[in-house]
């Protein structure tokens, strides 16, 4: 297999309150000899809420991104969710709209870049899963997590909507973009080829990672559902009545720990389970990991790396656990 | 030849759970296994239809057109909402396997088998005024022409069918009973941009309104995956959000804060500035948020005395992304 190498797009979360999803993608790139070369001039992805202020500045910012992932003639991957969908999203607009291409570009222009559609846009955990493979993943395994149940919480901007994920997040071909963009495609195909990469009713790709690492999937109704982050400032009972009842699930279920691919979705499970307890009326505590802290749990990375003092539930005694 | 009326001929063995429940006599629902050998062109329909004819004559679910245009016969199988006259069984199988577990779209709202009371979705849907309000001429000399752009703006949303799949795939719906819903928002779209209507101010103001309006949107996707007839209402839900901030409609609220908030944050620093964000969007009601902010300081994952900001990361060539929001801004809050 030769060097896998991308441009790494970090997001804000990674920079700021999750320090350990930063540290321990990293670490888990080093561990199994991935080149990642971090998009440092890349802006926020608004996250869906610039989206709903000002929609064409979000496609600006975004094709911004990728123009330097471009730049450097790398594929980009992502290690939030929701980075993952404002990023396709737009890729998408962009690739099939050509006259919002033409002025999203002549922005662009005034800034000396230009959008391509020549960089793919994949979250990191189908790069593992389907460019370095999980038989491979499996070989590298150091402490295995054979002694966890761990539900996989998927986090909905990596499995809805398909029709846009499955072309993105699958494994790409060398992309060839001609000037202008391509034709109009949405939702002109078969229902099952959406479903074939990952299906968001029966999603699996965590859930085979979990096995790869060696540790016990736990299998619950919750985890392909939302966990309410984005409503957490104006509507926080909705947050949290939509992340206590996944967080019960996994505990009803016997799980040791949950695992998710996206840090909004655990920065809200991890920081909000006592208020999320209060208002379902049930004790919640349960480590929280990022994708990434789990994989590096189990490459056996060092414990700065993997970053666990920064679960505010607390996660360190898992160290020793594996 | 012979290959061919194999095909034809070709079925599989799949069995069939049926919730079943009858609120007049039933004390709690149940499921009912039915095994039927099924073959690759029949439809959810047709298996619904064979439970009711060759098992059990009582087996109740909607039904009218047959053509996917009524929604009637909207129900779940295994999770996932489908037009039982769209949606070809063999394709299901495929997804989930020969077991197919049959559900109402609510089970909550049931009333007999796959019948549910949808009085909330009508409820809702009617609220945002889902028809061309206009104080027309009866007797116009022509047509109300419509130029073909005018058409695009209406991004498929025309074609709800009202079914209901969206409204109850939505997890708000279950946890906040105010929530208008997708579909209800995808008809308020549908007739705001209208170029005929006079209504549409009266549409951004009730979806606008926190609690029932767009702003309580989890943003899951689970009404674009639901859809059958792909009108994607999450894609509206976002047009109708940018039209309230265009129409000046938008009022200063810890939602519409939160959003605008993302531009001022982008601009210092090319990231969002977490810490400052959700003091700018809540003000005062910042305080509710203590006990989790303690619990953040504790970890070490946020600096409340760098008031300088040196921990705040900052975007190389912020200056392209400064200018980049100087000339691309369209909306003000």
């Amino acid at each position: 297999m030769s060097k896998l190498k991308y441009a790494l797009y970090t997001g804000c979360t990674a920079r700021e309150s999750t320090p350990e999803l930063l540290s321990s993608t990293l670490a888990v790139a080093k561990k199994l000899d991935i080149e990642l070369v971090l998009l440092d001039e890349a802006s926020c992805c608004g996250a869906s809420h610039l989206q709903d202020f000002d929609e064409f500045l979000s496609l600006v910012l975004n094709a911004r991104n990728i123009c330097y992932a471009e730049k450097l003639g790398l594929p980009m991957v992502t290690i939030c969710n929701t980075c993952q969908l404002n990023t396709v999203m737009t890729k998408e607009r962009l690739d099939h709209d050509p006259e919002m291409r033409a002025k999203v570009n002549e922005k662009l222009a005034e800034v000396g870049l230009e959008y391509k559609g020549t960089s793919s846009v994949r979250h990191f955990l189908y790069a593992l899963i389907d460019d370095y493979g999980l038989e491979n993943i499996r070989e590298k395994v150091e402490k295995p997590l054979s002694s966890l149940n761990i539900a996989p919480f998927y986090g909905c901007h990596n499995i809805r909507p398909s029709h846009i994920h499955y072309k993105h997040n699958m494994p790409q071909p060398d992309v060839e973009v001609s000037e202008g963009g391509g034709e109009v495609a949405y939702d002109t195909e078969e229902l099952m080829s959406k479903y074939t990469h990952e299906n968001p009713y029966v999603p699996t790709s965590l859930d085979r990672l979990i096995e790869a690492l060696e540790g016990k999937p736990v299998e619950y109704e919750s985890k392909n559902k939302c966990c309410g982050f984005h409503v957490d400032l104006q509507a926080p009972e909705t947050s949290n009545a939509l992340s206590g009842t996944a967080l019960v699930d996994a505990i009803d279920n016997n799980a040791d720990v949950m695992v998710t691919p996206c840090p909004l979705c655990q920065l809200n499970m991890d920081l909000k389970q006592d208020s999320a307890g209060k208002q379902l009326g049930r004790d919640i505590d349960l480590p929280v990991l990022h994708m990434p802290q789990m994989i590096a749990l189990a490459l056996g990375c060092s414990p700065a790396e993997i970053g666990l003092k920064y679960n505010v539930t607390k996660a360190t005694e898992l160290l020793d656990r594996v | 030849m012979s290959t061919q009326k194999e095909e034809m001929t070709q079925t599989k063995k799949v069995t069939l759970k049926a919730f079943r429940f009858n609120a007049e006599t039933d004390y709690l629902p149940y499921y009912k296994t039915y095994e039927m050998e099924v073959g690759k062109d029949e439809l959810i329909l047709d298996l619904l239809n064979r439970i009711k004819w060759e098992h059990d004559g009582s087996f109740s679910y909607r039904r009218s057109c047959r053509h996917g245009i009524c929604g009637a016969c909207g129900i779940k199988v295994n999770g996932k909402a489908v037009l039982s006259c769209k949606q070809n069984a063999m394709e299901l199988v495929e997804l989930f396997g020969d077991e197919l577990v049959f559900e109402p779209q609510s089970k909550k709202r049931a009333i007999k088998d796959m019948i549910i009371d949808k009085g909330d979705f009508w409820e809702k849907h009617a609220a945002v005024k889902p028809f061309v309000e206009a104080d027309i001429d009866p007797h116009p000399k022509s047509e109300s022409l419509m130029t073909p752009a005018q058409v695009e703006q209406f991004l498929d949303a025309d074609y709800c069918i009202q079914c209901g799949s969206c409204h109850y795939a939505c997890p708000v719906i279950e946890v906040n009973e105010d929530y208008l819903g997708p579909a209800a928002f995808a008809a308020a779209y549908r007739f705001t941009i209208d170029p005929r209507d006079e209504a549409g101010r009266e549409r951004l103001e009730t979806t606008a309104e926190l609690g029932q309006g767009v702003w309580d949107c989890v943003k899951c996707f689970e009404c674009a995956e639901a859809c059958p007839k792909d009108v994607n209402p999450i894609e509206k839900i976002t047009k109708l959000h940018n039209m309230q901030f265009e129409h000046h409609v938008a009022e200063r609220n810890v939602a519409t804060k939160h959003a605008e908030g993302f531009v001022r944050s982008i601009n210092k620093f090319g990231y969002l500035d977490e810490q400052d964000i959700v003091l700018y969007s809540e003000g005062l009601g910042v305080v509710k948020h203590l006990s989790e902010a303690f619990k953040m300081i504790k970890a070490g994952k946020v600096h409340p005395f760098d008031f300088q900001k040196k921990k705040m990361p900052r975007s190389k060539n912020l200056n392209e992304i400064q200018k980049l929001i100087e000339i691309s801004k369209t909306n003000e809050l």
